[in-house]
């Protein structure tokens, strides 16, 4: 089921007639590699710690770039479309004034999908009482932005910890590109340096990545995305489900496993075919979901069973596996497919809202355990237009849909690129995080 | 140059479900079935734009259009373009022969990599023009001109609208294979209860197996099909006990449709290789082919059963390995009637029959009945003619490689009176 409104308020007559009744416009988003459509002003509140790597990864993205002091680069008159602010040097609460200075003019031109990516600090690594209240004013601040933003453009917050800064390469690639069209509002942290040899074009090359529940929806989307990036991917679904499966992986040229992961023998099967196939693995994602919705009340406990035992035990199970037979590669990748229910919690679900919290919690641990470059993190969709979502009763899907700044459902892609950022090689300064892709849901925000 | 033999591995495997007939791929050739298990196995095994020594295949009804089917399957899978394929046809050694085709050509350092396949219809078989109207536009393509053409017309006849539906019939007797086995069934008396008990015995544990998740890496469902559906986890000794007799006559009436194959639609696919093509391809092998032997017996003239030639090629198979019949952790004996496979285990049994027929001092041995198609068989799966010896191939190979070591012999009667038995090793 398409976007009836987004169609609706795209056509002229549509548009009129929704302005008339006040209803806001869902944008077409920037997807892909596509360049933002216009210059990056960047600058600093203070004095910012992280100049010096701002100006060496916007330097090699080729973008018109704004910095106030240095020459500009670009056509004077056109939008900017990104706005870069390193926040860092916030040390009191009077310092914030600068982000008024910074926001005010710039943010009434922003180019249609425009990005904001405010770079602060780590709060709890604060020197003083005053740092540490300014720091952590930065949330309230681009929470609020992204909402009075609009056109599609996004604003997110990174907070780098100290001597981390070598790890926000990846992460700001991914923030200003097209990639990141339904990440909104979040905190994104940077908890150390990272490495980065790979090509840029094609990041996972020579990498073996695993993706559960991939015959379909988002998990089809994340198999597609880690191919495209090089990575050899490893399509695993249910039996039930091998025709799709063989057929994407054919066209991936990635291969196929039928397997149910809820079997007691499936850690040990997939450990088994890891190692005799590819010797290890490089990125891990688990994707695969069910859901058995009911109260609590009216629940039965196979419902309950069902939902944990794919949603949580599983990727518990499997991921043990894995690291007890140190198949996870140094530059390993963990990434949970978590849910925005998760979170904000949701009636109805309260079996899966369970198991989707665990899996932030298994991640939490993994984070901690994994070792060497790797890392373990989550990616929380909201409202994202699946065959599941297409299912959901007409008014419910609506609301849905436009509960959220960017007025609009998600596309499994933008899940999938989410997901694929983490699991870039030069994405090691990103571990333990949770990462919602909700174009700022209302829900639990 | 190197011509030392070496030995054929069997590295994956892929079917799609096994369909009775004119039901779930009704609308299915011969191709798009045989091009479906072959892009599973590719899946399988991430062997797609690959090039592979060669592939084997065939299906005993086929269509004129389809004389090179397989390498026409190919041209259309996920496999390089030049890949080579030939077709062969021995009804339904078919897939078995196939496979030891791939595997000398493997052991001989011909190829270091191939596939066996076999793919049958039932219900997209092809219906030919009569003989008689078929002599007769020969002719006509073969006249100087159009009044010579116009000087056959008076030859044409109503009965030439009858077309020539393929028989499951032998040629030279007229009976039809079931009539056929009905006659061995009646002489080695093979009880209606000894045939149900080994149908059930053949769905429950194909149920089992599915069950257990033993088919998660041998099959990729197709058009809506998960299972074989001719199988019935469900069925009892009562109900098989209650179906009428489908072939033979009077008291010896014992086969039942419960007792005896189902025509089917399906298609599997071997993957083989060498050890070193398989370990650069990271496919460890799950068991290798050792050795196969070939029989045929004179059921016209001889006083054989047309399905008893598995019987005669075994025991010369053991003698060339040094083997007795009791050397094997699994059987894996196509299942083409019940009482097929129990006349076979009784002549084996059977010290007169042994020393006359076989030429042996004794009896040949016993075969241990929990060693005997342990995943069910032919009876639950069904027998696509072509299709079930890459089929069985398949899964004595898995067994072998769940159990870690052992060997398997695999035994498959044919139409025509051929039998082609091999033994698989890990």
């Amino acid at each position: 089921m398409g976007d009836w409104y987004q169609q609706l308020t795209s056509h002229p007559l549509g548009r009129q007639a929704t302005s008339l009744l006040g209803l806001p416009g869902p944008a077409q988003l920037r997807r892909g590699d596509d360049p933002p459509p216009g210059p990056v002003l960047a600058g600093d509140a203070g004095k910012g710690r992280l100049g010096a790597h701002l100006r060496r990864v916007l330097g090699d993205l080729h973008l018109p770039l704004r910095w106030p002091g240095d020459e500009a680069t670009g056509a004077a008159e056109d939008d900017n479309a990104c706005l870069v602010l390193d926040a860092t040097g916030l040390a009191e609460p009077a310092d914030l004034l600068s982000l008024h200075t910074f926001f005010h003019e710039p943010v009434r031109r922003l180019a249609p999908s425009g990005r904001v990516v405010v770079f602060g600090g780590v709060p709890a690594e604060a020197s003083s009482p005053a740092e540490r209240a300014a720091q952590h004013a930065l949330t309230g601040f681009v929470r609020s932005l992204a909402k009075e933003l609009r056109g599609g453009a996004t604003a997110n917050l990174v907070q780098v910890a100290r001597d981390a800064e070598g790890g926000l390469d990846s992460t700001l690639r991914f923030l200003l590109s097209g990639r990141s069209a339904f990440v909104d509002a979040q905190t994104i942290p940077i908890t150390r340096s990272a490495t980065d040899a790979s090509d840029r074009s094609r990041p996972q090359a020579d990498r073996v990545a695993l993706v559960t529940g991939a015959a379909r929806g988002i998990g089809a989307a994340i198999a597609r995305t880690l191919a495209a990036d090089g990575a050899h991917v490893v399509l695993l679904d249910l039996p039930a489900q091998g025709d799709r499966l063989t057929e994407s992986a054919n066209r991936l040229g990635g291969s196929a496993m039928q397997l149910d992961i809820t079997d007691a023998a499936a850690p040990t099967r997939l450990a088994d075919r890891i190692a005799e196939r590819h010797g290890r693995l490089d990125v891990l994602v688990h994707n695969a979901g069910s859901t058995r919705d009911k109260t609590i009340a009216g629940m039965d406990a196979a419902a309950w069973e069902t939902v944990m035992a794919v949603n949580l035990s599983a990727p518990l199970r499997l991921t043990e596996a894995l690291l007890d037979r140190e198949l996870l590669s140094p530059t390993g990748r963990i990434v949970a497919v978590s849910s925005l229910s998760g979170i904000a919690g949701n009636r109805g679900q309260t079996n899966y809202a369970a198991s989707k919290a665990g899996l932030i919690g298994l991640v939490d641990a993994l984070a901690g355990q994994v070792g060497g470059e790797a890392t373990a993190n989550a990616v929380a969709p909201g409202f994202i237009e699946t065959d599941m979502t297409a299912a959901m009763p007409f008014a419910l899907r609506e609301l849905g849909r436009r509960l959220n700044s960017l007025n609009q459902g998600g596309q499994p892609v933008d899940v999938a690129e989410t997901v694929a950022w983490l699991a870039e090689p030069g994405s090691g300064g990103v571990n333990g995080a949770v990462v919602r892709v909700c174009g700022q849901s209302l829900l639990g925000a | 140059m190197a011509s030392t033999p070496r030995k054929a591995a069997v590295l994956a495997a892929n079917r799609i479900p096994f369909a009775r007939a004119n039901g779930a791929y009704r609308r299915a050739s011969n191709a798009d079935m045989l091009g479906a298990a072959l892009d599973g196995l590719v899946a399988r095994t991430g062997l797609q734009g690959e090039r592979l020594g060669e592939v084997a295949g065939g299906a005993v009804l086929k269509h004129a259009r389809d004389f090179n089917l397989t390498r026409e399957v190919v041209l259309g899978s996920k496999l390089a373009a030049d890949t080579p394929a030939f077709d062969l046809q021995q009804a339904c050694a078919t897939g078995l022969e196939a496979t030891v085709a791939i595997a000398n050509k493997i052991a001989l350092r011909q190829l270091d990599s191939g596939v066996a396949a076999g793919v049958d219809t039932v219900s997209d078989a092809p219906v030919a023009l009569n003989d008689d109207l078929r002599r007769l536009l020969m002719d006509a393509n073969a006249a100087g001109g159009p009044l010579e053409v116009a000087a056959l017309l008076p030859r044409l006849r109503p009965h030439h609208l009858v077309p020539e539906i393929p028989k499951n019939a032998e040629p030279r007797t007229g009976l039809s294979m079931g009539e056929h086995a009905a006659i061995t069934t009646r002489e080695w008396e093979i009880s209606r209860d000894q045939q149900d008990r080994l149908a059930l015995a053949s769905h429950q544990q194909l149920a089992a197996a599915y069950d257990r998740g033993f088919f998660d890496d041998l099959l990729t469902p197709y058009l809506g099909l998960q299972r074989d559906d001719n199988l019935r986890a469900d069925t009892s000794l009562e109900k098989l006990s209650q179906l009428e007799p489908a072939f033979g006559t009077g008291e010896g009436a014992t086969m039942t449709p419960g007792n005896s194959t189902p025509l089917t639609d399906g298609a599997p696919t071997v993957l083989l290789g060498s050890e070193e093509w398989g370990r650069a391809h990271g496919l460890a092998p799950l068991a290798f082919v050792v050795d196969a032997e070939i029989a045929a017996v004179d059921y016209v003239h001889g006083h054989e059963g047309l399905l008893m030639a598995p019987v005669y090629a075994v025991p010369r198979l053991l003698a060339r390995r040094d083997l007795s019949l009791e050397d094997f952790d699994f059987y894996e004996f196509h299942e083409a009637f019940a009482s097929t496979v129990l006349a076979t285990l009784k002549a084996w049994e059977d010290p007169a029959y042994c020393k006359e027929r076989l030429g042996l001092d004794g009896p040949l041995g016993t075969v241990d009945r929990t060693r005997l198609n342990v995943v069910g068989s032919s009876l639950a799966t069904g027998h696509p003619f072509a299709a079930t010896g890459a089929r069985i191939v398949a899964t004595a190979a898995k067994l072998l490689h769940e159990k870690g070591s052992g060997r398997a012999l695999i035994s498959i009667c044919a139409a025509g009176g051929n039998g082609l038995v091999a033994i698989l090793e890990r």
